[in-house]
């Protein structure tokens, strides 16, 4: 299936300066229930952002009028630890998110980041500091994300920094490829493959 | 030319195609699969009209969202009992052996791997679930997946990752008393952080580990993901062989030679080299609990929290925020917090050593009045022997009930929740905000430890109840 292609983006921010943000508060586990990859987006960081009551928590940062429509997530370091839930990513997506910028990945969020068309930035962590102490200063700042180049850079500022990505998922998530596609056309050379493998079971 | 690690023996006899400035594409000989992370792989599946690409390498088991009492009724929570009959007509249609609920083999799909001898030395294994990390125990290369790679496994047996970098981790040294794997494995996260194992393949190896049992060296194993690593392992020795010998689907007879042969090659060779190496010593490891809301965020039982001088400046914020969840103060002493619950169980310590050595330290005693117990087995297998080696009973009189196997409150998807604002003693492998439940607060611990602590209703050095 086709993933949402990347090639460059200009949006606002939404900042969250906190390290170690783990999967479970991306998204917990009461609702990973679903068969379906759908309505992730409704109970992203469900804990922080809503009461028990199921209204929205003013102070969380999804909450507040100045970043609604914000493409971009940036969080502290070592950002989607945890668990391998693929709903993590699911749940940024569907938010709506195109992009997140951290210091540091955990790299099965990572992985499934890039499955979803939601590309992980990691940046320096001054670069980061100072993203959040433009957002502090003007929560309408923006961000330039262009992947061709592998370059981001705060629009107030100029400040840039480029990023890593290797040049295959880069194609991918230019062209919109997943991998399933890829595979599926190497069967042969699997089957092959295969047969050639140590096979002791019984 | 130097040697190899056991990690590049493993991985590269594996690899079908590496793509220049991209992933391997890497083919597994062993796929789990379970409730939560596979429906929408198995609808990809279907929306490209594809089949599965070998289903006997694929063994399936509801484990997450299943209820630990009265497994013989139909399940009442209706999303929880759609994903478990997904599940069913998921592996009927596309013909994968499934252990249902119930079933002598059904179990936590990281327990019964081993336990059924399908997890072996050597083999690439993947799960959509971080602690697949476990079968490493065994000298093999394992680790968590998405759901996007559970469809690709399905779909091709392949997955496409970059080969991690390798790190090797040598305890050296005797363990203490009262010090179990567990302690160990506590003690190197807070050592090194969550994020310390990110982007590496680690082997865990030294005397200390060598004297490990397997099920021991599993919660090892089990736990490397907590340091960001994509999996840990521990090269096979005698003790795996023996543990492995007679298991239902391990090789048996001339089929068991020629394993064996091949499975003594699997090891590190003496002049391989590591892109990062450290060694700890197991002298300098004490009984752990957690006291924050990442598994990094340890201490030996008998200190205190860190004061705030103590940690980093950028990291102080954090820190702050996790104490406040914690209802905890910079500096505060661990041993006689009051604690209300005790979990034992899940893929980390969820087998039958654990249950006995939970049960021997409350033999002849009495669960404190105030704290509330769930003794989770890992699987059908451990529950049934629990029983016969008289476990059951010891835990009876003690005041504790052994319940049915399952996830339960490692990850509280099912009505297994401990309340909002209480502590709870879990043998389990995460303490993040909310995972044993909304508002809920967990200390991670060996076994032993949350034996003193049931008891005693109170964190308490395990040392003091042997």
């Amino acid at each position: 299936m086709p993933i949402d292609k990347f090639t460059t983006l200009t949006s606002t921010m939404i900042p969250l300066p906190i390290e170690n943000v783990d999967t479970d508060q991306i998204i917990p586990a009461r609702f990973l229930k679903a068969t379906t990859k759908e309505g992730f987006g409704d109970n992203l960081f469900a804990d922080w952002r809503y009461n028990k009551d199921g209204s929205p928590k003013e102070d969380f940062v999804l909450n507040k009028p100045e970043f609604q429509g914000s493409k971009v997530l940036v969080a502290g370091k070592n950002f989607g630890s945890g668990s391998s839930r693929e709903h993590a990513a699911w749940a940024v997506h569907g938010y709506g998110l195109k992009a997140v910028v951290s210091s540091f990945f955990a790299d099965i969020f990572k992985n499934n980041a890039l499955n979803n068309g939601v590309l992980p930035v990691q940046v320096s962590e001054e670069f980061l500091q100072n993203i959040f102490a433009e957002i502090e200063n003007n929560p309408k700042t923006e961000i330039e994300i262009n992947l061709e180049k592998q370059t981001i850079t705060l629009k107030s500022t100029g400040e840039s920094e480029s990023f890593d990505i290797n040049s295959y998922k880069k194609d991918c998530m230019l062209n919109g490829f997943d991998d399933i596609d890829y595979l599926l056309n190497m069967k042969e050379e699997i089957v092959e493959f295969e047969k050639k493998l140590p096979n002791f079971t019984v | 030319m130097k040697g190899t690690t056991l990690f590049d023996k493993i991985w590269d006899s594996h690899v079908v195609k590496s793509i220049p400035d991209g992933p391997d594409v890497l083919f597994i000989e062993r796929h789990y699969i379970h409730e939560v992370t596979s429906p929408q792989a198995f609808e990809g599946l279907r929306e490209r009209g594809i089949k599965v690409f070998n289903p006997k390498r694929v063994i399936a088991t509801p484990d997450h969202n299943i209820p630990t009492k009265n497994q013989h009724l139909p399940i009442k929570e209706e999303l929880s009992r759609i994903q478990v009959e997904t599940l069913k007509n998921n592996c009927e249609e596309f013909g994968i052996t499934m252990y249902g609920l119930g079933h002598p083999l059904n179990g936590i799909v990281h327990v019964i791997g081993p336990e059924l001898g399908l997890t072996q030395p050597g083999m690439t294994i993947v799960c959509g679930d971080s602690h697949t990390s476990t079968h490493g125990a065994f000298g093999s290369i394992a680790f968590g997946i998405g759901t996007s790679e559970v469809e690709m496994t399905l779909a091709s047996q392949c997955i496409m990752q970059p080969k991690p970098k390798k790190m090797r981790i040598n305890i050296e040294g005797e363990l203490h008393k009262g010090v179990t794997s567990k302690d160990i494995i506590l003690y190197i996260i807070s050592k090194i952080t969550t994020g310390g194992g990110t982007g590496y393949f680690i082997e865990f190896a030294g005397s200390a580990i060598r004297s490990l049992s397997m099920e021991a060296r599993m919660t090892i194993c089990n736990m490397s993901i907590e340091m960001g690593a994509r999996g840990g392992m521990i090269a096979p020795d005698e003790k795996t062989f023996e543990y492995l010998k007679g298991r239902d689907f391990s090789p048996k007879g001339e089929q068991w030679e020629k394993a064996l042969e091949y499975w003594k090659t699997l090891r590190t060779d003496d002049d391989a080299e590591f892109d990062k190496e450290l060694t700890f010593d197991a002298n300098d490891i004490e009984p752990m609990i957690t006291y924050g809301t990442n598994p990094g965020m340890g201490e030996k039982i008998v200190g205190n929290i860190p004061a705030l001088d103590e940690v980093e400046e950028s990291s102080r914020t954090s820190f702050l925020k996790s104490l406040d969840y914690m209802g905890f103060q910079p500096g505060d002493k661990l041993e006689g917090k009051k604690i209300d619950y005790v979990f034992v169980g899940s893929c980390t310590n969820g087998r039958i050593e654990d249950l006995r050595m939970f049960a021997n330290a409350v033999k002849g005693r009495k669960k404190a009045d105030d704290v509330v117990a769930w003794i989770v087995p890992g699987s059908k297998k451990v529950e049934k022997q629990a029983i016969e080696e008289g476990i059951n009973d010891i835990l009876e009189e003690a005041g504790f009930e052994l319940r049915q196997p399952g996830c339960s409150a490692c990850l509280a998807m099912n009505e297994d929740k401990i309340p909002a604002g209480k502590y709870s003693v879990s043998t389990s492998n995460r303490n993040f905000e909310g995972r044993q439940g909304p508002g809920a607060r967990t200390m991670l611990a060996s076994p032993l430890t949350a034996a003193a602590a049931a008891i005693t209703g109170k964190l308490t050095d395990p040392r003091n109840i042997l």
